[in-house]
């Protein structure tokens, strides 16, 4: 099961956002800082809009020669003593961890940060089966702690600020002293640590994701800040990397390509703190590393858009960057798109993933600004994929009926220059009449979506191009 | 500014906003190709059709797509006094006929002889300087197709700076949506609220006499919050002030009406 979408229930999920001041706090924090450390970080690498153009073409050619890497990377996998197996659905994705889990009789399990693991619910799979699953990321410790989703694809308690982090961690250790000091960051991060440590050294089994892939070795990579992606894949003897199947490279050359764009557009940095490579279980003359090593490649939707018109998602290698830079995402931030993908990656990846049906708002909530695709690293068009969910839903009758009859008036006389000339004189000449005075309108029965917030102004009177027209001139 | 030789005719697309909420707009627009030695004329028109592609509309995008290349077959240049319409033509038009083998190079051809107003007499006639007085503080607001499809941010700015008596002020991300997004604005309005709350704070903060941008439709989002505000900034489309045609109330402010 994957986690339940609220998708659906977008609008008034955004309402509830736009009025939370704690929430609209924390984002102010968003609309500024990752945006001035990626330009900053991409303004200093002269080669950084070529490596974009390299980073898509890779991905493009991985995207169109996906089975033969697939398969070029199982077979690595096997030969360096590792195991795969193979996950059409989130369902089976989840059943073959737990089952992993329950034959080894592990209680308790240590999670490096993944986004496949949120997308496929694999903690609440782990719970009902009476295994914990254990975050180990900062910001995933806290939002675990709340019972919450991330609300960031790479900072998931995005959404909080440093107070209800302290709040927290106050509520949930009831075992430190109520007198200690947590004024300062570091010591927030400090307790975490604290407590997390035990629960490395407990765990039986280690999960994380993958940010990459590596077909020629069969290795899987993942990049980290904070070192518990290390210690979750480690320290249990078992070690099991979730991941879904677009996530291959051919060469650790291409993945170092593509490591050089995924930090910078991420948070700005030239790399993330920690690249870690893991190949297989622990060999004979290693100091460390589990004992046991299993991949999970998962599907769960992606070959439904290889050959589609959304191809180009599975471009994706989950930045953040489109979020970081989008305007919507800074006004609701990502609770409100109700999955586990917000922003414009979100807006494109989960109809395809849950149904246009029940995500049909997300690709809708744009402003087609283009600022997502500007920044991008593998320069996916989020907008016109955005658009092209628009174009499903059009056909399929999806769309509102208020919209489609307001639509296919204006189409109507759109279509009939002559008409649409006589009809807007009219029109034009009576708005411009009601709002003579004042030049703009209070409220208008049409668009009280604007007017609510909004005066709308009037128009000037006569229309352009009957005023051309009356003039004499050349048409 | 350079002679041009021979007139070039230019189909001036006065865009549905202008057509019907401002005329002054396509005045402007009208004396600044004129000032810079084009011909111009104005086919029978509605809209680019972006309504319609931007729902997911396709079929009727594409009809009104023929429609607008059929109206201005015989111009060299079509000119938008907008970076949203200019774009929908210039970069969209070809993408709607894609896998039409009949209109595909048509489309093409079409889109490449599409500019946005500014850009094309910057880029395209090499127009320097204008010959407008406009005493008082600005701030530009980059509308987002014209900057990231058209790429028109530096020709507005250089013409700005040739008015008499005017400065440039910049204000914070200026590079940033508005919130106005076409239906978007009544669709979503609280978002679009939100939106544009933070634009008129950073326009506020600039504290310009007038906000100048070079698309209607953001120009009425951010006028209209602008209004309701209570705010006393002026919000005008650049080509107004560029042409030196000043003289209509500016968006949303109330007009005299003893007449």
């Amino acid at each position: 099961m994957t986690a339940h979408p609220t998708s659906p229930q977008f609008k008034d999920n955004a309402h509830r956002a736009l009025a939370d001041t704690q929430l609209q706090k924390a984002l102010g924090n968003v609309r500024h800082n990752f945006i001035e450390k990626r330009a900053s970080a991409a303004g200093k690498l002269p080669e950084f809009e070529a490596l974009r153009d390299q980073a898509r073409d890779l991905r493009d050619h991985v995207l169109a020669h996906l089975d033969i890497y697939l398969e070029a990377y199982e077979a690595k996998v096997l030969a360096s003593g590792g195991h795969v197996h193979w996950a059409r659905t989130a369902e089976e994705a989840c059943r073959i961890v737990v089952d992993l889990a329950k034959d080894r009789g592990a209680k308790s399990v240590a999670k490096g940060k993944s986004m496949v693991s949120e997308e496929i619910g694999l903690n609440a799979a782990l719970e009902r089966a009476g295994i914990r699953a254990v975050e180990t990321d900062l910001g995933e410790y806290i939002i675990q702690l709340r019972g919450e989703a991330p609300s960031h694809i790479i900072a998931p308690a995005v959404h909080l600020n440093q107070e209800d982090v302290e709040a927290e961690f106050r509520r949930v250790h009831t075992w430190l002293p109520k007198d200690r000091d947590l004024h300062e960051p570091e010591a927030l991060l400090a307790e975490a640590r604290a407590e997390l440590r035990a629960k490395f050294l407990a765990a039986d089994i280690g999960v994380t994701g993958a940010n990459f892939l590596v077909a020629e070795t069969g290795t899987s990579i993942i990049v980290t800040n904070e070192g518990n992606g290390d210690l979750s894949q480690v320290l249990p003897r078992v070690h099991v990397v979730v991941a879904s199947i677009e996530k291959i490279v051919p060469t650790l050359e291409d993945a170092s390509g593509l490591l050089r764009v995924l930090a910078r557009s991420a948070t700005g940095q030239d790399m993330s703190v920690y690249t870690t490579l893991s190949t297989g279980p622990r060999r004979a003359e290693d100091s460390d590393g589990p004992g046991e090593y299993h991949v999970v490649l998962i599907d769960n939707g992606r070959s439904n858009m290889l050959g589609s018109e959304f191809e180009e998602m599975l471009r994706c290698i989950r930045c953040g960057a489109c979020m970081n830079h989008c305007p919507v995402y800074h006004a609701v931030g990502g609770h409100a798109y109700g999955w586990v993908y917000p922003g414009p990656m979100g807006a494109v990846l989960t109809p395809s993933l849950i149904g246009v049906d029940k995500a049909g708002h997300l690709p809708n909530a744009s402003t087609f600004c283009g600022r997502c695709e500007s920044v991008c690293p593998v320069r996916i068009p989020l907008p016109k994929l955005m658009r092209h969910w628009r174009e499903r839903e059009f056909e399929r009758h999806l769309s509102p009926a208020v919209a489609r009859s307001g639509l296919g008036l204006w189409a109507f006389f759109a279509r009939r220059p002559a008409l649409y000339r006589l009809a807007t004189s009219l029109a034009m000449g009576a708005l411009s009449l009601a709002g003579r005075r004042k030049g703009r309108f209070a409220s208008l029965p049409f668009a009280s979506g604007w007017t609510q917030t909004r005066d709308f102004p009037a128009p000037e009177g006569r229309t352009f191009q009957a005023q051309w027209k009356a003039r004499g001139r050349r048409s | 500014m350079p002679q041009v030789r021979t007139p070039i005719r230019v189909g001036l697309f006065v865009t549905c906003l202008v057509d019907l909420f401002r005329p002054s707009v396509g005045f402007a627009a009208v004396k600044l190709l004129e000032d810079a030695g084009c011909v111009v004329s104005v086919p029978p028109q509605t809209c680019c059709g972006q309504p319609a592609f931007n729902s997911g509309d396709r079929r009727t995008a594409r009809e009104i797509a023929v429609q607008v290349m059929d109206a201005f077959a015989n111009v060299d240049f079509i000119v938008a006094p907008s970076g949203s319409c200019g774009g929908m033509i210039a970069r969209h038009y070809p993408e709607l006929f894609n896998e039409d083998p009949g209109l595909s190079a048509r489309a093409r051809a079409f889109a490449d002889k599409t500019h946005e107003l500014v850009s094309f007499l910057v880029d395209v006639l090499g127009v320097q300087g204008v010959q407008a007085s406009f005493p008082h503080k600005v701030a530009y607001h980059d509308s987002c197709s014209g900057l990231r499809e058209l790429g028109v941010s530096a020709q507005p700015r250089r013409l700005l700076g040739s008015v008499e008596g005017l400065s440039l002020v910049e204000m914070k991300d200026s590079d940033v949506c508005c919130g106005f997004g076409g239906a978007f604005a009544v669709k979503y309005g609280e978002i679009s609220d939100a939106i544009v709350s933070v634009k008129t704070a950073n326009v506020e903060e600039a504290a310009p006499h007038t906000l100048l941008a070079g698309d209607l439709g953001c120009l009425m989002n951010m006028a209209g919050k602008l209004s309701r505000e209570g705010s006393g900034v002026e919000v005008r489309h650049v080509a107004e002030v560029l042409a030196g045609l000043t003289e209509a109330p500016p968006i949303a402010a109330a007009r005299d009406v003893g007449a």
